[in-house]
């Protein structure tokens, strides 16, 4: 029994079989129901063009301001950046610095790896540092918040429309296309799918030389 | 049959199966480099301490105020639940359940599935493990959009400021808040799913040095 066609569950630790999935199939674990991998036979491709999307879509999200409010004449807009930059001013950076990681930085890093690792898969060769960037991709993903933050705007919107009149701004419009596209991205990345590939790539690589 | 039953470990980042001799021994996955362990290191100890943190900050995260907004008519202070009551009046009541089911149910909900989780595992519960897996997953897969508070407190801070006719900061509740989120997502990932099952199937566990492992 060699370990490499052996699944081990990593919820409740059975050791089974590697099974043969049909197309846009997932393989469950039998003993505590948990999705071990998934069969996404385009997978890859739509994860980097929708990662390289996203990444569009980043820059457009923080150059224009989100919302902006007037209220009897007074007018005020923010961008995700500056918002930080106001809770900074107002004395409670530990707030700031939460907002900044989970809706800039991360999801930032999580698109900037996405596409350092698949755009190189897809012309058949693997980067340098894979193994380094598939860890920190674990590491990101959970903290990753764009789409908490699109429901967050929303429940805003809301609220502010009782004190002033809002007006959606190129940002807010953006940020929702983000939120697709990144949602896409990162669900069409299976890991098990990624190591296979890559597996193959090496050893086609070894057989080259 | 239990993988670590067999010498063998899987990684947790990227699901490569592979021989480990001993079962204390911390080493590097040998495809992705990710550290491995048998089972995550003292995670009842430490799923334990992140819980009771959270159970001492949600106090002052639902009765301190998470946004205080000023104008010409005084201060007035909202708490979480106050805001949730503001958008049930204002007549948005799908955003107010929303809101109510993320930032008072979930947090909540998540302490209590992780204490009974935990305390299951300690007293080698084997009742119904399938449900306690998917209770964990679930406590897992939430826990993130408990952060709409946040956002919420975030933004309209930087909007509502237009001086003393107006302005909005977010309160100390806010901060209280946040770190229950935070507190509570390390928890769900201290705790190690795979103790549900050690102790599930108690005819497979006659290895003394996984025992002396799993139930420190």
């Amino acid at each position: 029994m060699s370990a490499q066609s052996i699944l081990v569950c990593n919820q409740c630790d059975l050791a089974q079989h590697e099974a043969i999935l049909e197309s846009g199939g997932k393989a469950r674990c039998p003993r505590c129901d948990n999705v071990l991998y998934r069969s996404q036979p385009n997978g890859f491709r739509l994860s980097l063009i929708f990662a390289i999307t996203s990444l569009a879509l980043f820059l457009i999200s923080n150059s224009f301001p989100i919302v902006t409010i007037s209220s009897q004449g007074l007018i005020n807009s923010t961008t995700l950046l500056g918002a930080v930059g106001q809770l900074i001013k107002d004395g409670i950076p530990s707030i700031a610095i939460l907002v900044l990681i989970t809706t800039f930085l991360m999801p930032m890093l999580e698109i900037c790896i996405l596409i350092y690792l698949l755009l190189p898969l897809h012309f058949g060769r693997t980067p340098p540092g894979l193994s380094f960037g598939f860890r920190l991709i674990c590491l990101v993903k959970p903290w990753a918040m764009i789409e908490v933050f699109m429901i967050g705007l929303i429940v805003t919107i809301t609220k502010l429309n009782a004190l002033a009149s809002v007006s959606p701004g190129i940002g807010l419009i953006s940020f929702v296309l983000l939120m697709i596209s990144i949602t896409v991205a990162v669900s069409n990345f299976d890991v098990h799918a990624f190591w296979r590939q890559v597996g193959l790539l090496q050893k086609n690589g070894l057989k080259a030389a | 049959m239990n993988a670590a039953l067999q010498s063998l470990v899987s990684c947790e980042a990227c699901g490569l199966a592979q021989h480990r001799s001993s079962a204390d021994e911390v080493t590097a996955c040998l495809r992705c480099g990710s550290r491995i362990h048998h089972r995550k290191p003292n995670s009842i100890g430490r799923t334990w301490a992140l819980v009771i943190a959270a159970y001492v900050l949600i106090i002052p995260a639902n009765l301190m105020p998470v946004m205080a907004t000023g104008s010409l008519f005084g201060t007035e202070n909202d708490t979480i639940f106050g805001g949730v009551l503001y958008l049930w009046e204002s007549n948005s009541e799908m955003l107010a359940i929303i809101l109510f089911c993320a930032s008072i149910v979930i947090p909540f909900a998540k302490l209590f599935s992780l204490t009974f989780l935990l305390i299951s595992v300690q007293r080698h519960s084997t009742w119904n493990p399938v449900f306690r897996a998917k209770l964990y997953r679930a406590v897992e897969l939430v826990g993130r959009w408990s952060m709409i508070d946040v956002y919420v407190a975030t933004m309209l801070t930087a909007l509502v400021q237009f001086g003393s006719l107006m302005s909005i900061r977010a309160g100390v509740g806010a901060i209280a808040f946040a770190s229950v989120v935070v507190i509570t997502i390390f928890a769900a990932k201290s705790f190690d799913p795979r103790l549900i099952w050690d102790n599930a199937q108690p005819r497979l566990l006659h290895h003394k040095k996984l025992m002396k492992e799993t139930h420190v």
